[in-house]
C-alpha cells in the first residue's frame, strides 16, 4: 500500500515538471511513447520494424499489446527496457527520456531465461545481486515471492528440475524482486500449453492486483490480451503500426468464465477486426 | 546382473587378447626385440618398480606435466578472455593465433631444448605450449556463447560489463573451459614426453629413448603402460572436478570433453 502512494507521488512530480517545461506530455503516464520509429540496420536501407508508434501507459494500469509475430512487439519492449534506442521519436518513463537500462524496470522474457547454475532462490535474487541491494532483505523478499507463486519447497531446486510452467513463474517473480514500478512482459506464456497458460493468466492477474504495478504485457493471443488488460493495443506488421487501441471494461478479479460472456466476445472480435484490417491492406 | 555379466565378458576378452599375444610370440618364435610377450612386459614393469628406477622418472614427468599444464592453461585463460571480450585485441592477435594454431607445436621442441637446456624448464615450457591452444580456443568460444536473451536480461537490470562477465559469461563458459582443460591435460603430458625425447636427463620419455637404444623393448612397453595409466588418472581428476563443479550442466555429467575441440576461431 505504501509504495503505491510513493509511485503515484513520483508520477505526479514528473508530470508537474513536464507541465512546467511546457512539454506536451499526458498526465499520470508511467510510459509515454511518442512517434517512435525503429528500423533495424539504420535509417532508409534497413527493415522498418516500427512506423511512428504513439501510445501511453497510465500509472498502475495493465496494458496489453497484441499482434501477429513480426509486427514489432518485442522491439517496443526492447526500446522501453532501454536495450535499443529508437531510430526516431522518443519513449519516456515518468517524463524523462529512456536512454538506457534502468533499475526500476522489471523484464520478463518469452523464455524464462534462468541461469542453470543458480537454484530457484538464487535466480530470483539475481536483480538484487546485480544492483547490490541488501542481501538479507532480498532473501526475505525472494522467499515471499516464491511462496506467492506456489513454489515453496522448490527454493533450492535447479532450473533443469522444474517444469516449463514453474520455470516461467520463477522468471516472473525474479522481475518483481527489486520492486520495479514498471513490469515489461514479452509473451511470457507463449511457450506454455493452453491449460497451464490459463492458470498462469489467473495467477498473473492475482499478483498484479496484489502488487499494483504498471504492466506492459505483450502477446499474440487476443483472448489473453482481453482477459488480462485494462487497455488493449492491437498492432499490424510490415511496418509495425497500431491498428486499434481501446479500454477493456470488465470487473476484476476476472474469473476464467468471463471468457464465455458476450462482452468478452465483443472485445475479442474488436481485436480480430483490427488485426485483419492490417492484413487486408497487404 | 547383466552389467556384471558384461564386465566379466570384458575382462575375459582382455585376458584372451593377452593370451593370444603370448601364444603368437611363442608359436611364431618372434624375437623379443621385435615384440616381447606380455609376461616379459609385466616382468619389466615389476623390476622397474622393485629396483626403484621407475618412481623417480614418473615423478619427474608428472612434475613437468603439472607445471606445464598450470602455466599453459593459466596463460590460455587470460589471453582467451582478452580476445573474447575485446574485438580489438582479437583483431591484432588474430594473425599470430592462426599461424601458431596451424603449426604442430611439438615441432618446436628441439628449439626449446636449445633455448632452455636439458632440465625441467624446457619440458615445462614445451608442455605449456602444447596445452595452451585447446584451452584458449575453448575459453574464447565459451565466453562468447552466452545467449542473447541472458545478456539482455543482465543489461535490462543495468548490470555493468564486469558483472555480465562475472555472473553470466564466465559460469556459462565453464563447460567449454573444462572440455578444454581435459584436452590440455593430456596435451601437456604429450608435450613433456616429446621434449624428453629430444633431450633430457630424467623422465619417462628419456627412459623410453635409452631403452630403445639398448633394445629393451619389453621395458618400453612397460613405460607405455605407465603412461596410459598416468593419462587415465590425470583425465579422471579433471573429469571429476568438472562433474563436481558443473553439477548444474546436464551435458557435463556424461563425457562431454572434446565437444568443441574442433571449433576454430
Ligand atoms: N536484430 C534484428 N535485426 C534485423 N531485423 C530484426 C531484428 N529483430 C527483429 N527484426 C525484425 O523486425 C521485425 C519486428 O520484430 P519483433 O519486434 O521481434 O516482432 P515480434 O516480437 O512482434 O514478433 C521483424 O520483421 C523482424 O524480422
Ligand atoms: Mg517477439
Amino acid at each position: 500500500m505504501e509504495d503505491c502512494g510513493l509511485v503515484s507521488h513520483a508520477a505526479a512530480d514528473a508530470s508537474a515538471r513536464s507541465v512546467a517545461a511546457t512539454a506536451p506530455s499526458i498526465n499520470d503516464s508511467a510510459i509515454a511513447v511518442d512517434d517512435v520509429s525503429l528500423s533495424y540496420g539504420g535509417k532508409g536501407a534497413g527493415v522498418l520494424a516500427l512506423d511512428r508508434i504513439s501510445f501511453d501507459i497510465p500509472d498502475g494500469s495493465f496494458v496489453a499489446i497484441v499482434g501477429p509475430s513480426g509486427c514489432g512487439k518485442s522491439t517496443i519492449l526492447k526500446i522501453l527496457a532501454g536495450l535499443l534506442p529508437p531510430t526516431s521519436g522518443q519513449a519516456r518513463l515518468r517524463g524523462s527520456p529512456i536512454t538506457g537500462p534502468r533499475r526500476d524496470i522489471g523484464v520478463v522474457f518469452q523464455s524464462p531465461v534462468l541461469f542453470p547454475w543458480r537454484d530457484v532462490l538464487a535466480n530470483v535474487m539475481l536483480p538484487g545481486d546485480v544492483q547490490r541491494l541488501d542481501k538479507a532483505e532480498m532473501r526475505q523478499r525472494a522467499l515471499d515471492l516464491v511462496k506467492l507463486v506456489g513454489l515453496s519447497g522448490f527454493e533450492h531446486r535447479y532450473p533443469r528440475e522444474l517444469s516449463g510452467g514453474m520455470q516461467q513463474r520463477v522468471g516472473i517473480i525474479r522481475a518483481l524482486l527489486h520492486d520495479p514500478a514498471l513490469l515489461l512482459m514479452d509473451e511470457p506464456f507463449g511457450a506454455l500449453d493452453a491449460m497451464t497458460r490459463e492458470t498462469m493468466n489467473v495467477e498473473l492477474q492475482r499478483i498484479w492486483m496484489e502488487r499494483k504495478k504498471t504492466v506492459l504485457f505483450i502477446t499474440h493471443s487476443t483472448s489473453e490480451a482481453v482477459f488480462l488488460a485494462d487497455r488493449v493495443i492491437a498492432m499490424t506488421p510490415r511496418p509495425g503500426r497500431i491498428a486499434d487501441a481501446f479500454v477493456v471494461d470488465l470487473p476484476r478479479p476476472r474469473p476464467l468464465e468471463v471468457m464465455n460472456t458476450p462482452e468478452f466476445g465483443a472485445y475479442v472480435k474488436r481485436v480480430r477486426v483490427a488485426l485483419n484490417s492490417g492484413g487486408g491492406l497487404d | 546382473m547383466r552389467r556384471s555379466g558384461k564386465f566379466i565378458l570384458r575382462l575375459l576378452l582382455i585376458a584372451a587378447m593377452l593370451g593370444l599375444w603370448e601364444g603368437c610370440v611363442w608359436y611364431f618364435k618372434i624375437r623379443a626385440f621385435i615384440l616381447p610377450p606380455p609376461s616379459e612386459v609385466f616382468l619389466a614393469l615389476y623390476r622397474g618398480f622393485a629396483n626403484n628406477l621407475y618412481p623417480e622418472h614418473i615423478g619427474v614427468t608428472l612434475m613437468e606435466t603439472f607445471l606445464g599444464f598450470v602455466l599453459g592453461t593459466a596463460l590460455a585463460f587470460i589471453l582467451g578472455t582478452f580476445v573474447a571480450l575485446s574485438r580489438r585485441v582479437e583483431y591484432f592477435l588474430y594473425p599470430f593465433i592462426v599461424m601458431f594454431q596451424a603449426m604442430p607445436k611439438v615441432a618446436l621442441a628441439p628449439l626449446i631444448i636449445v633455448w632452455f637446456g636439458l632440465g625441467l624448464t624446457s619440458k615445462v615450457i614445451n608442455a605449456a605450449l602444447v596445452a595452451f591452444f585447446p584451452l584458449m580456443v575453448n575459453t574464447i568460444v565459451g565466453l562468447r556463447s552466452a545467449e542473447e536473451d541472458r545478456i539482455n536480461l543482465m543489461r535490462s537490470l543495468a548490470a555493468s560489463k564486469w558483472q555480465i562477465f562475472w555472473m553470466l559469461r564466465l559460469p556459462n563458459a565453464l563447460p567449454f573451459i573444462f572440455a578444454g582443460l581435459e584436452i590440455a591435460m593430456i596435451f601437456a603430458l604429450i608435450g613433456a614426453i616429446v621434449a624428453e625425447f629430444i633431450g633430457a636427463e630424467k623422465g619417462l620419455g628419456m627412459l623410453i629413448q635409452s631403452m630403445n637404444i639398448n633394445v629393451d623393448v619389453a621395458g618400453q612397453f612397460s613405460i607405455l603402460l605407465i603412461l596410459s595409466a598416468i593419462g587415465l588418472v590425470l583425465n579422471g581428476i579433471v573429469g571429476m572436478t568438472r562433474r563436481r563443479l558443473l553439477f548444474w550442466d546436464a551435458a557435463a555429467q556424461g563425457n562431454a570433453a572434446a565437444v568443441v575441440e574442433e571449433k576454430k576461431l
